[in-house]
Order: C-alpha cells, then structure tokens, then sequence
C-alpha cells in the first residue's frame, strides 16, 4: 500500500486493519511508546507468540511485471498477543510484523492493533494512528517536493538559421 | 617427512588482537559510530544490503565496521549472520510502478510524464575534490528549497509507455493464469541449477558482485556481445513491502525498501520466431545502487540470448561462466582458501617434479652415451 | 467478539505453544536427533502446556521444532481439526498441504485409516531428502520383547548394534509388507516418527523390519 494515508479507519473488511497495521509499521519505536503512554487506560495483555526477530524474502518481477525473483532478504519482527481481559468489549488479538530488529516497536504494534479491534479502546487509539499517519504523509511529502527540485525544466532554444 | 598438523593457536589469538588494534586504529582518534556509517557511507552500506542480500542498516553498518572497510568482507559477515535468522515469510512482489520515487530518468524520452527528475547523484558534479569537507566544520549543507508540489504518484514506468505500440517485448509473470505462478527458484535453499531460469539468473545478479558485473556488462558494449543498450529508465525510491502471514490470511505491509530499479532498452533486429522488437533487460537492487542495477539489466540482456535465439558468443551470455563465478563470498572464499596450509599437496608436487626432473635427467645422459 | 477474518483464522482462542520456543525447541531437537542417531531407541520428550486435541505432546513437539514456512503439512482426517490447523499454521507458519503427496511432513492421528506409504513423497534419486517424514500416533509404544497386545517389530539396520525389538500398538496391517517396499527403493522413501504420548521413536527408512 503506498497511498498516503489519511482516513486509517475507512474501508471495507480487512482494509481498515490493513492501514493501521502499515501506520503502525512505519512508526518509529519512540512514536509509539510516546503514543502508548498518553493512552487513557493501557491494557494489559498475555503472549501469544513473543517477538522474534526473523527474514522475509524480499521478491521482485523482471521488468517491474514479470516473472517473479527472489531479490534478498529483510530483518522483520513479529509476535502477536491477546488483550488479558474483556475491559474494552471485546477479547482481541493483535499482530506485528514489522521491518527491523526491534522488539518492543512489534510489542507496541500488535498491542495497537489489538485495541483498535476493540469498541471501547478504539477512539483513542484511531487518534495515534491518525497523528502517526499524518507525521509520516508529511515527511514523505516534503521529499518527495525536494525531489521534485531538481526536475529538469526543458526548454526549447530558438534556433536561426545557419550563417552563408 | 613430518607435517605439523596442529599449533598456531596463541599466533591465532594475538592476530585477532592485533587485528582489533588495528581496526580500531589511533585511539585518540573518536570512534566512528554505527549511526554515522549509515548516514555518512550511505552508498557503501547500500552495497553490502545488496551483495549480502539482507537489508537492514545497521546490521551492515556493523559489518562494515568490523571489517574496517573492506566492503567484500561485511558482504561475507552479512551472509553468515543471515544463516542464523528464521524465515517467517516471503513477500509479495514490490511493485515498483507504486514507488515513491526520488530519483528518475529516461535516456529514451525527453519529456515524458512525471518529467526527468534527478534526485541525488554524482552525474553532473565535476568529480573535483571538495577540500571544504576536510575543514570538518559539521556545518550542515546549504538546505534545497522544496518544489511547490511532490512528485507526480504513481509515475508511468517509460516501458509502459513504449509498450503500447508493441515494439517493446511484454514482461509478464511466468505460468499460465489458471495454474498459478509457480515459485521463484531460491538460491539461499537450492544449488545453481543450469539450464538456469531467469529467476534464478536475477536473483543471483542481484547478490553478485558489482565489479565483476560492471566489467561484463561493460564488455557487451564494447564488441564482446550483440547489445545495443538505451537506459529506458533508472528511478530510485520507496516500495512498501506485502506479506500474508499465515494466521491473518491476507496482505499486509511490513514497512517500506529503498530500492534502484533499472530498465534497459535493446534494440533487437527480429529473428525466425519473432518480430523486430525492443527486447529487455532488468537491474533492481536494495538501496542506491544505480551503477549495479544498470550493469545487472546489460548482463541480464546479454543472458537471455537463448531464449531470443541468440547464438552465445560472448563471456556475458555464457550463463555458468556469469553464474558460477558472480558471487564474491564465494569467489573470495576459493581464492583466499590458497592462503591455508597446503604442506602436503606441496610436498607432493615437489617430489614429483624431482622424479620428473631426474627422470630427465637420465633420458639425457642415456641419448648422449648412445 | 473478535472479527472473523476471510481467510486467515480466530486467534483469540489458541492454545500457547512451546513456552520457551527457542530454548524448547533446542531440547525436543536434541531429543529427535538422538531418535535418529539411536534408530528404534524410545525417547521422552517434555510436556507441552497447552495441546489441540487429539495431537499427542511428541507429536506436538516434533511439529513445533521442526515445521515452518518451507514445509507443507499434511494432517489426516483425525488430526485435521480446525484448532490444530490453526494451531499449526500459527506456531510453526508452515502452509496446510491438500494431499499426502505435497507434503514435507505428515501427522496421522489414526493410523488404522491412514494412506499407504507410497502416498507420500519418496524424494527422487537425484534428491532423497525431498522426502516425506510421516508422525504417527499409536495406541501404546515400549521396548523390548511384546508382553501381551502389541506387534512385535524386529529392527534391524544403521544405528542398531544387532537387533532391536521394537512394540507397537496401531499400526496398520499392512505395515510391515509396505515397509519392505519403501525400505527397498532407498535411497528414496519417507522417514516414520512413531509417537505416543510423550515417548517417541524414529524409523528411517534404511531400517529393516521384521514382525
């Protein structure tokens, strides 16, 4: 997914999760214990799987449309966990898989995720999410107009005819 | 004859201290840090991601580290710490059509949609020594005042562009739609394989090392094979990467890549089986490593001879010449292994060449007596 | 309640697997290699807290130790429940297989019903360890000479000093004539792990069986 998110919230089935959870992976660690701790009421939770770090085989196709590749490897994290109690409406599970080494940026992921799939804990959370998402769309944008800098401006030079 | 077969073992211990001394250097000197390495050496720990097929920075700018520099041997730390990591999943294939992109341009089209962009590069500097960055001032460069708008997003790839006429040859996935695709060969779990499929000739362009890939698509240039090359389009920039994990079911994106991508453009004059087209070649590495993705697309060109009945004259289209020997782990392991002990192949070959020589020495003595 | 996704499963229920999975999967592979070293020498694996039914703590451990994203599993009718697939595809992430013929791994919960051994990957000539290994849970498994139920298996073959006796309750009866087959296309055929409760033991294919 490379749009820039604004509405993480929106869309049907497993798209709104879709979005949180690419906010969530591309948030710094410091982000999103900041945003944990200004959380009215952090949940508790029990492991279902501890972080592990890990590869994904990064693949690719021939000519950007083709014949799939194995290109490399990337160092990811993941674990997953389930809210210790109903307090928020709902027993839920949240998952991480995230780019990196860090364990605790997976921990605070999948507890987002777990939140958001709760009706009491999901306002709060929607908010994180939203500024997580903002800060990121702002950054790309600003180098994406540096980027766009140093586009060249053709232009054409008038041409006389050659001297006798 | 007798052949030590043990001891060294205090020799090999003080090498490693001495080694570290070294490696550290003047201890008056501050330590360089792992931070400064990605941010300052961007392009060499771009490198290593690549050759050492696992990206993550700062495992590499820790490689780099410890082996002092030397590029070629963090590709072979890397290499040996990726053993030790589980795969948890493989990805869906990028999708370099939805990049963020930083960096792109066409030798084939001047204007084009998204325009000519061309991020940050080497190319139009005047390769002058810039004393200023020996001053060590840490005074920040002078900041590029941002554009207006971003970037167009999505931008066109150029070879969408020319694939609307037909007279560029179509990359599509391999396998008939209703079976599937089926998996890409894996290098990290099955040997070189020959006949080699082009997923397997990528993926092993894509660890090669760039020196030797440089030299061979720079020899297809220059007369040893038939390519004639236009860069179509290189662009750098952000991919996000999909996984399905098991348990969920469908997609999701883990985080975001820096990759190059280039397309090479070959003119191809038509054979018995197909028309006069524009025929292809594919570079595309982790990070900015345009000089490797646009010698990888020249050999990967060169390499798929067979397919567009091509006779293979030339090194560059010899698939186990390139294959077998691109990989600089193992090519530097085979090399540098002639610095191990070899006491008794030695003394071996020296008693032959003595017997050998004796022998003709008696041949001579026996001719000059008859 | 927990939203139930399209194709991926309920999590929100499943059991815990190992609870240290680095350090006990370190033991139960140490327990699988001394299997295979000591070929038809029973050996104790640990519990396991949390189990799916009808899987048996060996199986368990065997499937959790060794299985993962490269190697479809196949379950038989008995052990492909949905809280064991679940339990599987999450702990281990290796991908469900449709048939025995796909599998790297195979559970058989009910050996009384299970396919021939030819069902299952041999490997080929060329590559013998893309083979299949196949975990089947039996009734009662001890070493030694059968007192009472129980078929004797007489073995015989690499990392056996002689002969071994071997007592099995479950097996099919065509066991052992299959057995001879697959024993004789070697360097092809599939590996057994014949497991009970906590005990398990291995039965390559190079072994000899008689009984």
């Amino acid at each position: 997914m490379s749009e820039i998110i604004t509405e993480p919230e929106q869309g049907p089935g497993n798209e709104a999760r879709r979005r949180w959870m690419a906010v969530l992976a591309r948030a710094s660690r410091a982000e999103l214990e900041a945003e944990w701790s200004d959380l009215p009421r952090p949940p508790s939770y029990e492991w279902l799987r501890r972080p592990e770090v890990g590869l994904v085989m990064v693949r690719g196709r021939a000519g950007g449309t083709g014949q799939a590749f194995n290109l490399g490897e990337m160092a990811v994290t993941r674990c997953a966990l389930r809210l210790a109690d109903a307090a928020f409406g709902a027993v839920a599970t949240g998952h991480a898989y995230v780019k990196g080494r860090d364990r605790r940026h997976a921990e605070l992921a999948a507890a987002f995720d777990a939140l958001l799939q709760t009706p009491d804990g999901r306002g709060p959370a929607q908010e994180a999410v939203r500024r997580l998402a903002d800060r990121r769309a702002a950054e790309r944008e600003q180098r994406s107009r540096k980027a766009n800098a140093t586009r060249v401006e053709f232009f054409t030079m008038v041409r006389g005819e050659n001297p006798r | 004859m007798y052949v030590a077969v043990k001891g060294g073992e205090k020799a090999i211990l003080n090498s490693h201290k001495l080694l570290a001394e070294e490696r550290r250097g003047d201890p008056s000197v501050p330590e360089v840090s792992l931070r400064q390495i990605d941010q300052q050496l961007g392009l060499a720990v771009d490198r290593v991601m690549t050759e050492g097929s696992l990206y993550d920075r700062g495992l590499v700018a820790l490689a780099i580290k410890q082996a002092r520099g030397d590029l070629v041997e963090a590709v072979f730390l890397l290499r040996a710490y990726r053993t030790t990591l589980p795969r948890l999943a493989v990805s869906e294939p990028i999708d370099t059509a939805a990049m963020a992109v930083r960096r792109r341009v066409s030798a084939t089209y001047k204007d084009l949609p998204g325009g000519q962009v061309l991020g940050p590069t080497y190319d139009y500097t005047h390769r002058l020594l810039d004393f200023a960055l020996a001053a060590e001032t840490d005074a920040p460069p002078e900041a590029l005042e941002p554009a207006e708008e971003p970037v167009a997003h999505p931008m066109l790839r150029v070879c969408d562009v020319l694939g609307g006429e037909d007279l560029l040859e179509p990359e599509t996935p391999a396998g008939d739609p209703a079976s599937g695709e089926p998996e890409p060969f894996d290098l990290t779990r099955e040997p070189l394989s020959f006949p080699a499929g082009r997923d397997q000739r990528l993926q092993n362009l894509a660890r090669g090392d760039e020196g030797f890939l440089l030299a061979l698509g720079y020899s297809t240039q220059r007369g040893f094979g038939g390519n004639h090359p236009f860069a179509g389009e290189i662009r750098l920039g952000e991919v996000s990467v999909e996984i399905v994990p098991e348990e969920l079911g469908f997609a999701i994106d883990i985080g975001e890549i820096t990759v190059t991508e280039c397309q090479m453009v070959n003119q191809f004059a038509g054979s018995a089986s197909r028309p006069a087209q524009f025929t292809r070649g594919y570079g595309l590495t982790f990070g900015h490593c345009e000089r490797k993705a646009m010698a990888m697309a020249l050999v990967d060109r060169a390499l798929r001879c067979r397919e567009l009945d091509e006779t293979a004259r030339y090194p560059a289209q010899d698939e186990e010449f390139v294959l077998y020997h691109s990989d600089n782990v193992e090519a530097s392991g085979f090399v540098q292994h002639l610095k191990l002990p070899h006491y008794v192949d030695f003394q071996a070959e020296l008693e032959l060449v003595r017997r050998l020589r004796a022998d003709h020495g008696d041949a001579r003595r026996k001719e000059a007596a008859e | 309640m927990t939203a139930a996704f399209e194709t991926g499963f309920d999590t929100s229920r499943l059991a815990t697997g190992f609870a240290d999975p680095v350090l006990d999967a370190q033991a139960a592979f140490r327990r699988l290699l001394a299997a295979f070293s000591y070929v038809g020498r029973i050996q104790e694996v640990a519990e396991i807290a949390e189990i799916p039914a009808p899987l048996n703590a060996a199986t368990a451990s065997f499937c959790l130790t060794l299985a993962d994203l490269e190697t479809p599993l196949w379950l038989d009718g008995a052990a492909g429940r949905p809280a064991v697939a679940a339990w599987l595809r999450f702990h281990c992430g290796a991908p469900l297989a449709d048939a025995p013929e796909g599998a790297a791994f195979a559970v058989v919960a009910d050996p009384a019903a299970m396919p021939r051994l030819d069902r299952f990957a041999p490997g080929t000539d060329q590559y013998p360890d893309r083979s299949c290994t196949v975990v089947i849970q039996v009734e009662a498994l001890s070493q030694g000479q059968g007192q009472g139920q129980g078929q004797t298996l007489r073995l015989q073959g690499p990392g056996i000093d002689g002969t071994l006796d071997l007592v099995v309750t479950g097996l099919p009866p065509w066991f052992a004539e299959t057995w001879a087959l697959n024993h004789a296309i070697y360097p092809m055929g599939v590996d057994l792990v014949l497991t009970c409760g906590r005990k398990l033991v291995a039965l390559p294919r190079g072994t000899r069986i008689e009984g």
